[in-house]
């Protein structure tokens, strides 16, 4: 589907990218006609007609008042272009309620998918229409590139590091994916579907364990594996997840809050923070908390690290 | 028309341009290590507990040893500047034979603090603190090495009678040079070896 | 040659170029000669650097891969990128045309430096001789080489790191080279506001060479030890950051490419009021504006990396202060078209050039608050919308500034005159390829096709056919604008010494020049852009 400008077409956002598009289209159009018009004219005007007589010209050597205005008008210009580029982009960023989450992974040369129930696939991705879907994003080794043109975003895949993008699915159909972060021989064949479904067709294919797309079989939801491997791994020996304080912060109600660190700063405890803590746990000291946490980037895979994290969000 | 090919016909504005040169050269050079130092910043704030392990495995006291020799050096070359500028070009040379010493002392140290650092199996690939203090100083020590071979020319132009009293251009210069890399060695020292 | 004999033999007409030998070209101090060595050097390598284009452009008309592997593809952009940045569009009108005309223009008889000047030029050799051996690996990292790809990659990236290294190097003594002479040579009465612009452009230039190229250069530094020490900066396992490593490039990156367009717009600003027989309009808006590109320059960095992960506020700082270079930008473009009103103009090919620079540049430059915009940046980055944008104002602009210039001097360089009607035509083409090549990229770019692509979608087959097209006429202009060249060099008609009756200083001297410039060091009195009173 290529909806070059169609409003609207794939989700109301790209619609408002689309608006400021034709907006700075329509300003710099102005300024294109303004100039090169002038250019032009002049050139065409003030061509040389008498050869002899071409040192005839007025010695005008500038225009305060112009110069002042030729400044100012432009720079007013900007501002609003500016303006309304921030206001498109922050919106995109807004977490909205019920937001689907997938998480992408990049690897050199495919996209490994990741649904919250434990579910995988590879290169492509499905989506209920209408719901706010949340992407995060990831890399195992080099810099990958997640764009979703129809959308008019795009975000990158950092390795070692958690990315996320918010797009709305307004439309049914499917959706190119492409990689935009050099990444190798395999970088222009590293492309992927996004499969927005109608509602009842994606509470289907949930329930019937996606035989099209993603492997078959129930797996382990992802939440339920996290809760495992933190048993398993001794986290609740020093942290609750309930009741009485232990050594470290209390795991509920943590995924979503405000951490006040060692230092002063403060921080939100999103998929990043919770990530990190785990495996390096010495960047962000909680104010009032011993520095005593080991590391568990050797121990626990970063899979199900991912597996814990999403655990912790459900403890609310 | 102008005379050997390469010198200016005025003397007072070539040498101001030496300065300006000189000046502009070290703008550079603060923007060389700037880069590293703000690598620095960058890890010290994100690894703070890190930092403060790590660098404890600094010798302090051959840093501080490694210290005074550099601001030593720096006064043998204030002096040598000023012997020169006063026409003594033996008492001259001896100066800065004795900046070109004591870089060398400075280097010999710092050699022996890398093989210690080997020796316990300490390499630039070891981890973060390690990374920058090998960077660090293997750059600055490699500006030291390259400030004694110019030191080392400016003694030969004076060996060969060039400098005198009313030029002294090529050892304000390098002068000047060496100032700054001892400069960058004062920041350095407490970056790296004192700061907890 | 011995004074008197070397006077003799330049009397003959050929100034500078008169003593012959490789050796009086490989250790010579003349500001010329070494301009000169720089010019044939970085149009050697713009030529390779094309030829690279051309192949990606003939790759391109397949959306699947037809003549080379992917990997050969990509290989392909890497080098077109890093020669044509590098060892091109950095360096030339810098290098050669600066290193050429600062002295004349000021009236004064070399730089600060000769010998320094020298060794920048053997630098820079060093440097290409380098990059040249690298390609025994050749990279395929793209020229912006982000880690970790690039840190892993089995490539000779350590060898071009060093190649990279010492062009660096050579570009930073140049700057500090011209700083000095600016400051210091300048002949008795050429105050500041005297100086023609092309010298204040390259006065800006040469700051940010200064103090932007440092950094590239530790940051190759530190790329090189990743790979040979194993240093984790950048290695995410090693507790690292890749994208610490994008802002230490684009910290670089982005002011270079003012250095690539300064010098450039100095020699439009010098064009234009001699073809129009009118002075320069807004000579000092035009002046300072140079300062103030410059400066905004160093602090809009990360418009390059919005999509990296950076928070929003500094997505939003940046965003904000990249519109503002726009600002001084669109006043040099205002005063350009000002010094036309009322002008007596005629369209020889220094003309058309400089004029074509404004026209391009214009279109690349109101691409450029799309870019800027950050959520229109979330949709073009790493698009062909950017590889247009680029394009537009690098060689729409830059290039065409750089042919300007090397049409407006040729007369000056070398003592003979080019074929006008030759050099016409050689622009038509350009011009129609130019833009048939590069604008069908600013559509396929909006419909959402990435850069870097070795094959891509067939909905995007029919642009990158027109592109392919566009891209052989734009090869055929510049071959027959380099024909000119070597027909002029050879057998063009003797030149006057002002055969654009132009006001600044190097018309004065002969063409060529003799080799200390001139007989007399001028007295300045005048500004040079007197022109329509009846003395010019």
């Amino acid at each position: 589907m290529d909806n070059v400008l169609a409003f609207g077409a794939a989700s109301g956002q790209a619609g408002r990218v689309d608006a400021l598009f034709v907006m700075i289209t329509v300003i710099g159009g102005f300024f294109f006609f303004l100039t090169q018009g002038m250019l032009i004219y002049f050139a065409v005007k003030y061509r040389r007609r008498l050869p002899d007589r071409d040192n005839e010209t007025p010695t005008i050597t500038g225009n305060p008042l112009l110069e002042f205005l030729w400044i100012l008008i432009p720079s007013l210009v900007v501002v609003v272009i500016f303006y309304y580029g921030w206001r498109v982009y922050t919106d995109q960023r807004i977490p909205a309620a019920g937001e689907t989450e997938v998480r992408v992974t990049g690897r050199q040369w495919m996209y490994e998918v990741t649904y919250p129930d434990g579910r995988t696939a590879i290169n492509e991705v499905r989506v209920p229409a209408g719901k706010p879907v949340k992407f995060i994003l990831s890399a195992t080794d080099v810099l990958h590139g997640f764009y979703l043109p129809d959308f008019r975003v795009k975000m990158d895949m950092i390795p070692g590091r958690v990315t996320t993008l918010r797009v709305q699915p307004d439309r049914p159909g499917r959706y190119q994916i492409f990689c935009t972060v050099y990444c190798g021989t395999g970088h222009s064949n590293m492309l992927a579907q996004l499969i927005v479904m109608p509602p009842h067709e994606y509470a289907e294919w949930v329930e019937h364990g996606g035989r099209e797309g993603g492997e078959g079989g129930k797996r382990e939801p992802l939440a339920v594996r996290g809760e495992r491997i933190l048993k398993s791994a001794g986290c609740l020996n020093c942290h609750a997840v309930d009741g009485k304080e232990k050594i470290g912060p209390n795991f509920r109600g943590l995924y979503g809050s405000k951490v006040s660190l060692e230092g002063g700063k403060s921080v939100t405890a999103d998929e990043e923070y919770l990530r990190e803590s785990i495996m390096d746990p010495g960047a962000k000291i909680v104010r009032g908390y011993p520095n005593v946490m080991p590391t568990f980037k050797a121990s626990i895979p970063r899979e199900d690290v991912d597996a814990v994290v999403e655990y912790l969000k459900t403890l609310k | 028309m102008s005379g050997q090919p390469g010198e200016h016909a005025d003397p007072a504005v070539a040498f101001e341009s030496a300065k300006l040169g000189v000046w502009t050269f070290l703008a550079t050079e603060v923007l060389l290590f700037g880069a590293l130092f703000t690598a620095y910043t960058v890890f010290r704030l994100k690894y703070p507990e890190m930092f403060r392990a790590e660098h404890a495995k600094l010798d302090r006291v051959l840093g501080a040893v490694n210290t005074v020799v550099l601001i030593t050096s720096s006064l043998m070359v204030v002096l040598g500047v000023d012997a020169i500028k006063r026409g003594k070009a033996r008492l001259f040379e001896a100066c800065f034979g004795a900046t070109i010493l004591l870089a060398a002392v400075f280097l010999c140290i710092k050699y022996m603090e890398y093989t210690a650092k080997f020796h316990h199996g300490i390499y630039p690939r070891t981890n973060l603190f390690f990374s920058i203090y090998f960077m660090l100083t293997g750059l600055h020590g490699i500006h030291v090495l390259l400030g004694m071979g110019v030191l080392s020319y400016v003694i030969l132009l004076s060996r060969r009678g060039r400098l005198s009293a009313s030029y002294s251009t090529p050892a304000e210069m390098s002068g000047l040079y060496w100032h700054f890399v001892d400069l960058v060695w004062i920041y350095l020292f407490p970056l790296l070896y004192l700061i907890g | 040659m011995e004074g008197v004999e070397r006077i003799a033999a330049e009397r003959n007409g050929r100034g500078y170029l008169s003593e012959r030998g490789w050796r009086s070209w490989a250790f010579t101090l003349d500001h010329k000669r070494i301009g000169a060595m720089y010019l044939w050097t970085t149009t050697v390598f713009f030529l390779i650097g094309g030829v690279f284009a051309l192949l990606l452009r003939l790759e391109l008309l397949s959306p699947q891969a037809r003549y080379f592997s992917n990997h050969t593809y990509n290989v392909f952009f890497t080098l077109h990128g890093a020669m044509m940045i590098f060892l091109f569009i950095i360096p030339a009108i810098p290098s050669g045309l600066g290193n050429f005309f600062i002295p004349l223009h000021i009236g004064a008889r070399d730089v600060a430096f000769p010998r320094l000047n020298l060794a920048s030029y053997w630098v820079f050799a060093a440097g290409f001789l380098v990059i040249i051996g690298s390609l025994v690996a050749p990279m395929d990292t793209g020229w912006t080489f982000y880690t970790p790809y690039s840190a892993k990659s089995a490539a000779a990236v350590t060898t071009l790191s060093l190649g990279i290294f010492l062009i660096g190097m050579s570009s930073i003594l140049t700057g500090l080279n011209f700083i000095v002479t600016i400051h210091k040579l300048r002949a008795p009465g050429m105050t500041w506001h005297r100086l023609p612009l092309f010298i204040w452009g390259m006065y800006a230039t040469s700051i940010i060479q200064v103090v932007a190229t440092p950094v590239v250069g530790v940051t190759f530094l530190l790329l090189a030890a990743e790979r040979v020490l194993g240093v984790g900066f950048f290695d995410p396992s090693k507790g690292g950051d890749p994208v610490l490593f994008q802002h230490f490039f684009w910290f670089y990156s982005h002011p270079v490419v003012y250095v690539m367009i300064l010098p450039a717009m100095g020699i439009v600003s010098e064009v234009i009021p001699v073809f129009s027989r009118k002075p320069i309009f807004g000579y000092s808006a035009i002046a300072y504006s140079s300062l103030a590109i410059a400066f905004i320059g160093f602090l809009v960095w990360g418009h390059h990396m919005f999509t990296s992960g950076m928070s929003p506020l500094a997505n939003a700082i940046f965003s904000f202060l990249t519109f503002f270079v726009a600002v001084p930008t669109a006043v040099k473009v205002f005063n350009w078209i000002a010094t036309l009103y009322k002008g007596s103009i005629t369209f020889e090919s220094p003309m058309l050039y400089a004029l074509t620079f404004i026209f391009l540049f214009i279109v690349g430059g109101l691409t450029g608050p799309f870019l800027a915009a950050l959520a229109t940046n979330v949709q073009l980055h790493d698009t062909y919308f950017v590889v247009a944008h680029f394009h537009y104002t690098m060689m729409g602009g830059t290039v065409m500034g750089f042919f300007a210039g090397l049409h407006y001097w040729f007369p000056k360089m070398t003592g003979r005159m080019l074929n006008e009607k030759v050099a016409r035509l050689a622009w038509a083409l350009i011009f129609i390829g130019f833009n048939v090549t590069f604008f069908t990229m600013f559509i396929v770019g909006v419909r959402g096709m990435p850069r870097r692509y070795a094959e891509y979608l067939p909905k995007y087959h029919t642009e990158n056919v027109i592109s392919t097209i566009g891209s052989a006429v734009l090869a055929v202009g510049i071959l027959v604008m380099c024909w000119n060249f070597l027909q002029g060099l050879r057998k063009g008609a003797p030149a006057p010494a002002n055969p654009w009756r132009a006001l600044s200083l190097e018309w004065q001297a002969a063409s060529p020049p003799e080799t200390e410039n001139f007989h007399e060091i001028p007295h300045v009195t005048a500004w040079p852009y007197g022109y329509g009173t009846p003395k010019a």
